[in-house]
């Protein structure tokens, strides 16, 4: 409410032309060091889809329970690092600009299981059981299904789909879903099931490193086109996307919405019951930002000058609370139990409670990210 | 060119947007009041919520969203509170035609419309309801779900019209006609009337529901009493309620306009509109499994209408570099019907009361003259009156939807034909765009674009 009065003056004021509030002095280096950080983790993504495209190779080459553990655990294993991406969106940049492409065929949800495979009560739904259908990676691309809806058919969840299968025991079970290796091997349409994982797999990975790409140094693409912008712009993108990851996104369409529903089909990662690691995981992401550090899949640390620094010199007290509520919110992530859908069953009272927690702390995050945006005396950022 | 524009066209040279005389009103740069998203002005300009929201209502928000967004599939399914699409429908979700809860625009050359309706009316019945095709029902539904056939394939033909500006610049505006194919229920009624509509964008509709009745009233002339050539006419329905949405104000608020897409445009049948989407003549349509009764329970559809209440505004950070082409929308006479500014009543939820708000609409219907009449009275609306629409948001549909097609069937390419179509009431208006310079015309067009 204050932040919107406080926008409105400082627009009516700007508005005829008048140079925005300075910027402090550690702008400059704390954008040009988001742009590696930036880098490092879309190419940690590539790497991490393809590790799950061998996985998965492997998997169809000669199915087992071990083969398709083992491509689960590389599912399991390659979201953290995808996840802490998030924060780089909502700005319009390589992630999700015009058409919100790539993200929609990247990191969709839900999905469109039954125009993929078979579901519970319907053995023959799907494109894979319907031979007619090329599958390819062109025809999966192209994606429009009957009805004039883009279909969720490709990116993370319907591969997680097709590792998993639907979740259908009960939420007390604590079971994800129970797909069978012969999926793979001996059921019906089981080549054309390994044929449609592959595919979905090569066009996540071209998506990534199409993304990557934009953000590789020294070249003529997204990263250069942000370094030669006014940093001031540049730094508005960055807060952006944390407080519209923080509040809107995780706070609200993840966890408020599912919180509201109460039901099992609520939960972003359904069937591989993997949601509370897609919470931590963005918070995370919004925390490497924050602090300007980054860690690798190999370990390695990217680390240089972060937002924190730049806020530090512009309200020192404000960075103090900004560094200890993502800490916060962090460890409410953390704190959730496993799995999500039954914390958020409407009969759980303590589960409810984590996952307000959570909400509230990122609520409370959110609202300190806009106050910085105010602090730095910024108007509503212009459309390009 | 007339002394008035003339004196105009002089002051504007002298004049910059810093200049005296033309000055930014309070609150014209955040044109949803405290509501005003000012965070996300990109592709995601459409999507946010009030900026002043509960906690509570942003919970349902959310919820709402993901009903709106999420596809409906069909019925039975493992996903029992979202199943029971069609068997006939336009549409799996909301978000089709209202993508990024943005404004549909018509298909490129010879596609099927997938993201607008075509409503049917053989007449009307005594009390102005629109009388439905007797086997086609009152909108086309070009697809079923397995086993039951699609009613038809709609599509849109154009025929380019040359006309002049004053100065003599040469201008082309698309005549559409449409073509239904493959009827698969045997030939339409012999007086068949079909409308195409493409959706409006989804921001500030709790506000525009706002709006106190008395200023509506207020605002209406239908007898052209104080003689300028404009009738604004209120759109009184059958049950004594005022009409707000819908091309025609066909729908008293937000809920109805919800109830109505759900039932008519994707086949979901819901406490207000309880009547499935098959005609007695569509068999495998009667046939078919439905997905519960209803089918979109009382609670999705309260947060779908809270929902599509609180969507905010976007903010307008170019308000005071465009005054003089806002100048000229008041000198042009287009505030006539696109009345700039309101401010709301009591209302629930209350974050949405007493907010004065810039939408550019007066709710009401006007003669718009033969070339846009599509023939279709709907109670108050004869075949050729529409309702004002309301403009804000309108300058970012590019950038949130990939297009620039406006009017009610998506034929005009951009603002200036958009002007240029208007006949009946807004003729003279639009013939004194025609006399602008080349330069003012630009004027009106960046102000628009900065909506």
């Amino acid at each position: 409410m204050k932040t919107v009065i406080n926008f409105g003056v400082a627009l009516a004021m700007l508005g005829c032309g008048d140079d925005p509030a300075g910027l402090p002095a550690s702008t400059e280096a704390a954008v040009s060091d988001y742009t590696a950080l930036v880098h490092a983790n879309y190419e940690d993504a590539v790497t991490a889809a393809m590790e799950l495209q061998a996985a998965n190779a492997a998997l169809v080459a000669d199915a087992s329970d071990a083969t398709l553990q083992a491509a689960k655990d590389a599912w399991l294993d390659a979201r953290p690092t995808y996840l802490q991406t998030e924060v780089f969106r909502f700005y319009d940049g390589p992630i999700d600009g015009d058409d919100g492409d790539p993200e929609g065929r990247i990191n969709a949800w839900p999905m469109d299981e039954s125009t993929v495979d078979y579901v519970d009560g319907v053995d023959d739904s799907g494109r894979i059981a319907d031979e007619s259908f090329t599958i390819d990676e062109e025809s999966l691309a192209s994606g429009n299904g009957e009805g004039g809806d883009t279909d969720v058919t490709l990116g993370w969840h319907p591969i997680e789909f097709l590792l998993w299968g639907q979740d259908l025991t009960a939420p007390s079970e604590r079971m994800p879903g129970q797909r069978p290796f012969t999926d793979y091997s001996t059921a019906d349409h089981a080549d054309r099931r390994g044929e449609y994982l592959l595919a979905t797999n090569a066009i996540l990975v071209a998506d990534l490193q199409a993304v990557a790409d934009e953000w590789a140094p020294d070249q003529d693409n997204y990263r250069q086109h942000l370094l030669d912008a006014p940093p001031g712009d540049v730094l508005q993108k960055i807060l952006t996307g944390m407080i519209v990851l923080s509040g809107f996104e995780t706070g609200g369409e993840r966890l408020q919405a599912a919180l509201d529903a109460g039901d099992q089909e609520e939960e972003h990662s359904c069937f591989s019951d993997n949601t509370k690691v897609d919470m931590v995981e963005d918070v995370r992401g919004v925390q490497n930002v924050w602090l300007g550090r980054y860690r690798r899949r190999d370990g390695s640390m990217v680390t240089g000058t972060g937002i924190e620094t730049v806020v530090r010199e512009l309200n020192p007290s404000l960075a103090d609370d900004l560094t200890a509520r993502i800490q916060t919110s962090l460890d409410l992530a953390e704190a959730l139990e496993n799995p999500f859908d039954l914390e958020i069953q409407p009969d759980n009272a303590a589960g409810n409670a984590r996952v307000q927690a959570l909400i509230d702390s990122l609520r409370m995050q959110e609202q300190l990210l806009s106050q910085v945006f105010v602090d730095l005396g910024f108007s509503v950022p212009s459309p390009e | 060119m007339n002394l008035r524009l003339l004196l105009l066209s002089l002051c504007v040279v002298s004049l910059s947007a810093c200049g005296e005389g033309l000055r930014l009103e309070e609150g014209e740069d955040y044109p949803g009041g405290d509501t005003t998203n000012f965070l996300l002005l990109g592709a995601q300009a459409f999507t946010f919520p009030a900026s002043n929201l509960t906690e509570d209502e942003r919970t349902l928000f959310f919820s709402g969203n993901a009903f709106f967004n999420q596809a409906w599939v069909v019925a039975p399914a493992s996903t029992s509170s979202r199943d029971g699409v069609g068997p006939l429908f336009h549409a799996r979700s909301c978000s089709t035609c209202h993508a990024r809860d943005g404004r549909s625009g018509p298909p490129e050359g010879d596609e099927a419309i997938t993201r607008g309706v075509v409503l049917f009316s053989i007449g009307n019945a005594p009390d102005g309801a629109p009388l439905p095709d007797p086997v086609y029902g009152p909108q086309l539904q070009p697809f079923g779900v397995p086993g039951v056939p699609g009613e038809a394939s709609p599509h849109l033909r154009y025929e380019e019209r040359e006309g002049r500006y004053d100065d003599g610049e040469i201008y082309s505006l698309r005549v559409p006609t449409l073509e239904l194919r493959d009827p698969a229920y045997g030939p339409f009624h012999p007086d068949l009337g079909a409308s195409v509509r493409m959706a409006p964008a989804m921001v500030g509709l709790g506000l525009l529901e706002a709006i106190p009745v008395a200023d509506l009233e207020a605002l209406a002339d239908p007898d052209d009493r104080d003689g300028d050539g404009i009738s604004g006419e209120l759109q009184r329905l059958p049950d004594g309620r005022i009409g707000r949405f819908g091309w025609k104000a066909g729908q008293p608020t937000v809920r109805d306009q919800s109830a109505a897409a759900f039932a008519g445009d994707m086949g979901l049948t819901n406490t207000d509109r309880s009547e499935g989407p098959c005609t007695e003549a569509q068999t495998e349509c009667m046939e078919a499994p439905n997905g519960g009764d209803p089918e979109v329970s009382d609670e999705i559809l309260d947060r779908v209408a809270l929902y599509s209440q609180t969507l905010a505004v976007p903010a307008r950070p170019r308000a005071a570099e465009v005054l003089e082409g806002r100048e000229l929308m008041h000198t042009l006479g287009c505030t006539s019907c696109h009345t700039p500014t309101h401010v709301t009543g009591p209302t629930e939820p209350s974050s949405l009361a007493h907010q004065r708000i810039f939408p550019y609409t007066d709710l009401l219907l006007h003669d718009m003259g033969p070339e846009l009449a599509d023939g279709r009275a709907e109670y108050e609306a004869s075949g050729s009156e529409w309702r004002t629409p309301p403009l804000w948001g309108v300058g970012l549909v590019p950038r949130v939807n990939g297009h620039d097609a406006l009017m009610h069937d998506g034929r005009a390419r951009g603002f200036a034909e958009a002007i240029l179509w208007h006949g009946g009431e807004g003729a003279a208006s639009a013939a004194a765009f025609r006399a602008l310079s080349r330069e003012e015309r630009a004027l009106l067009v960046e102000f628009l674009e900065s909506l």
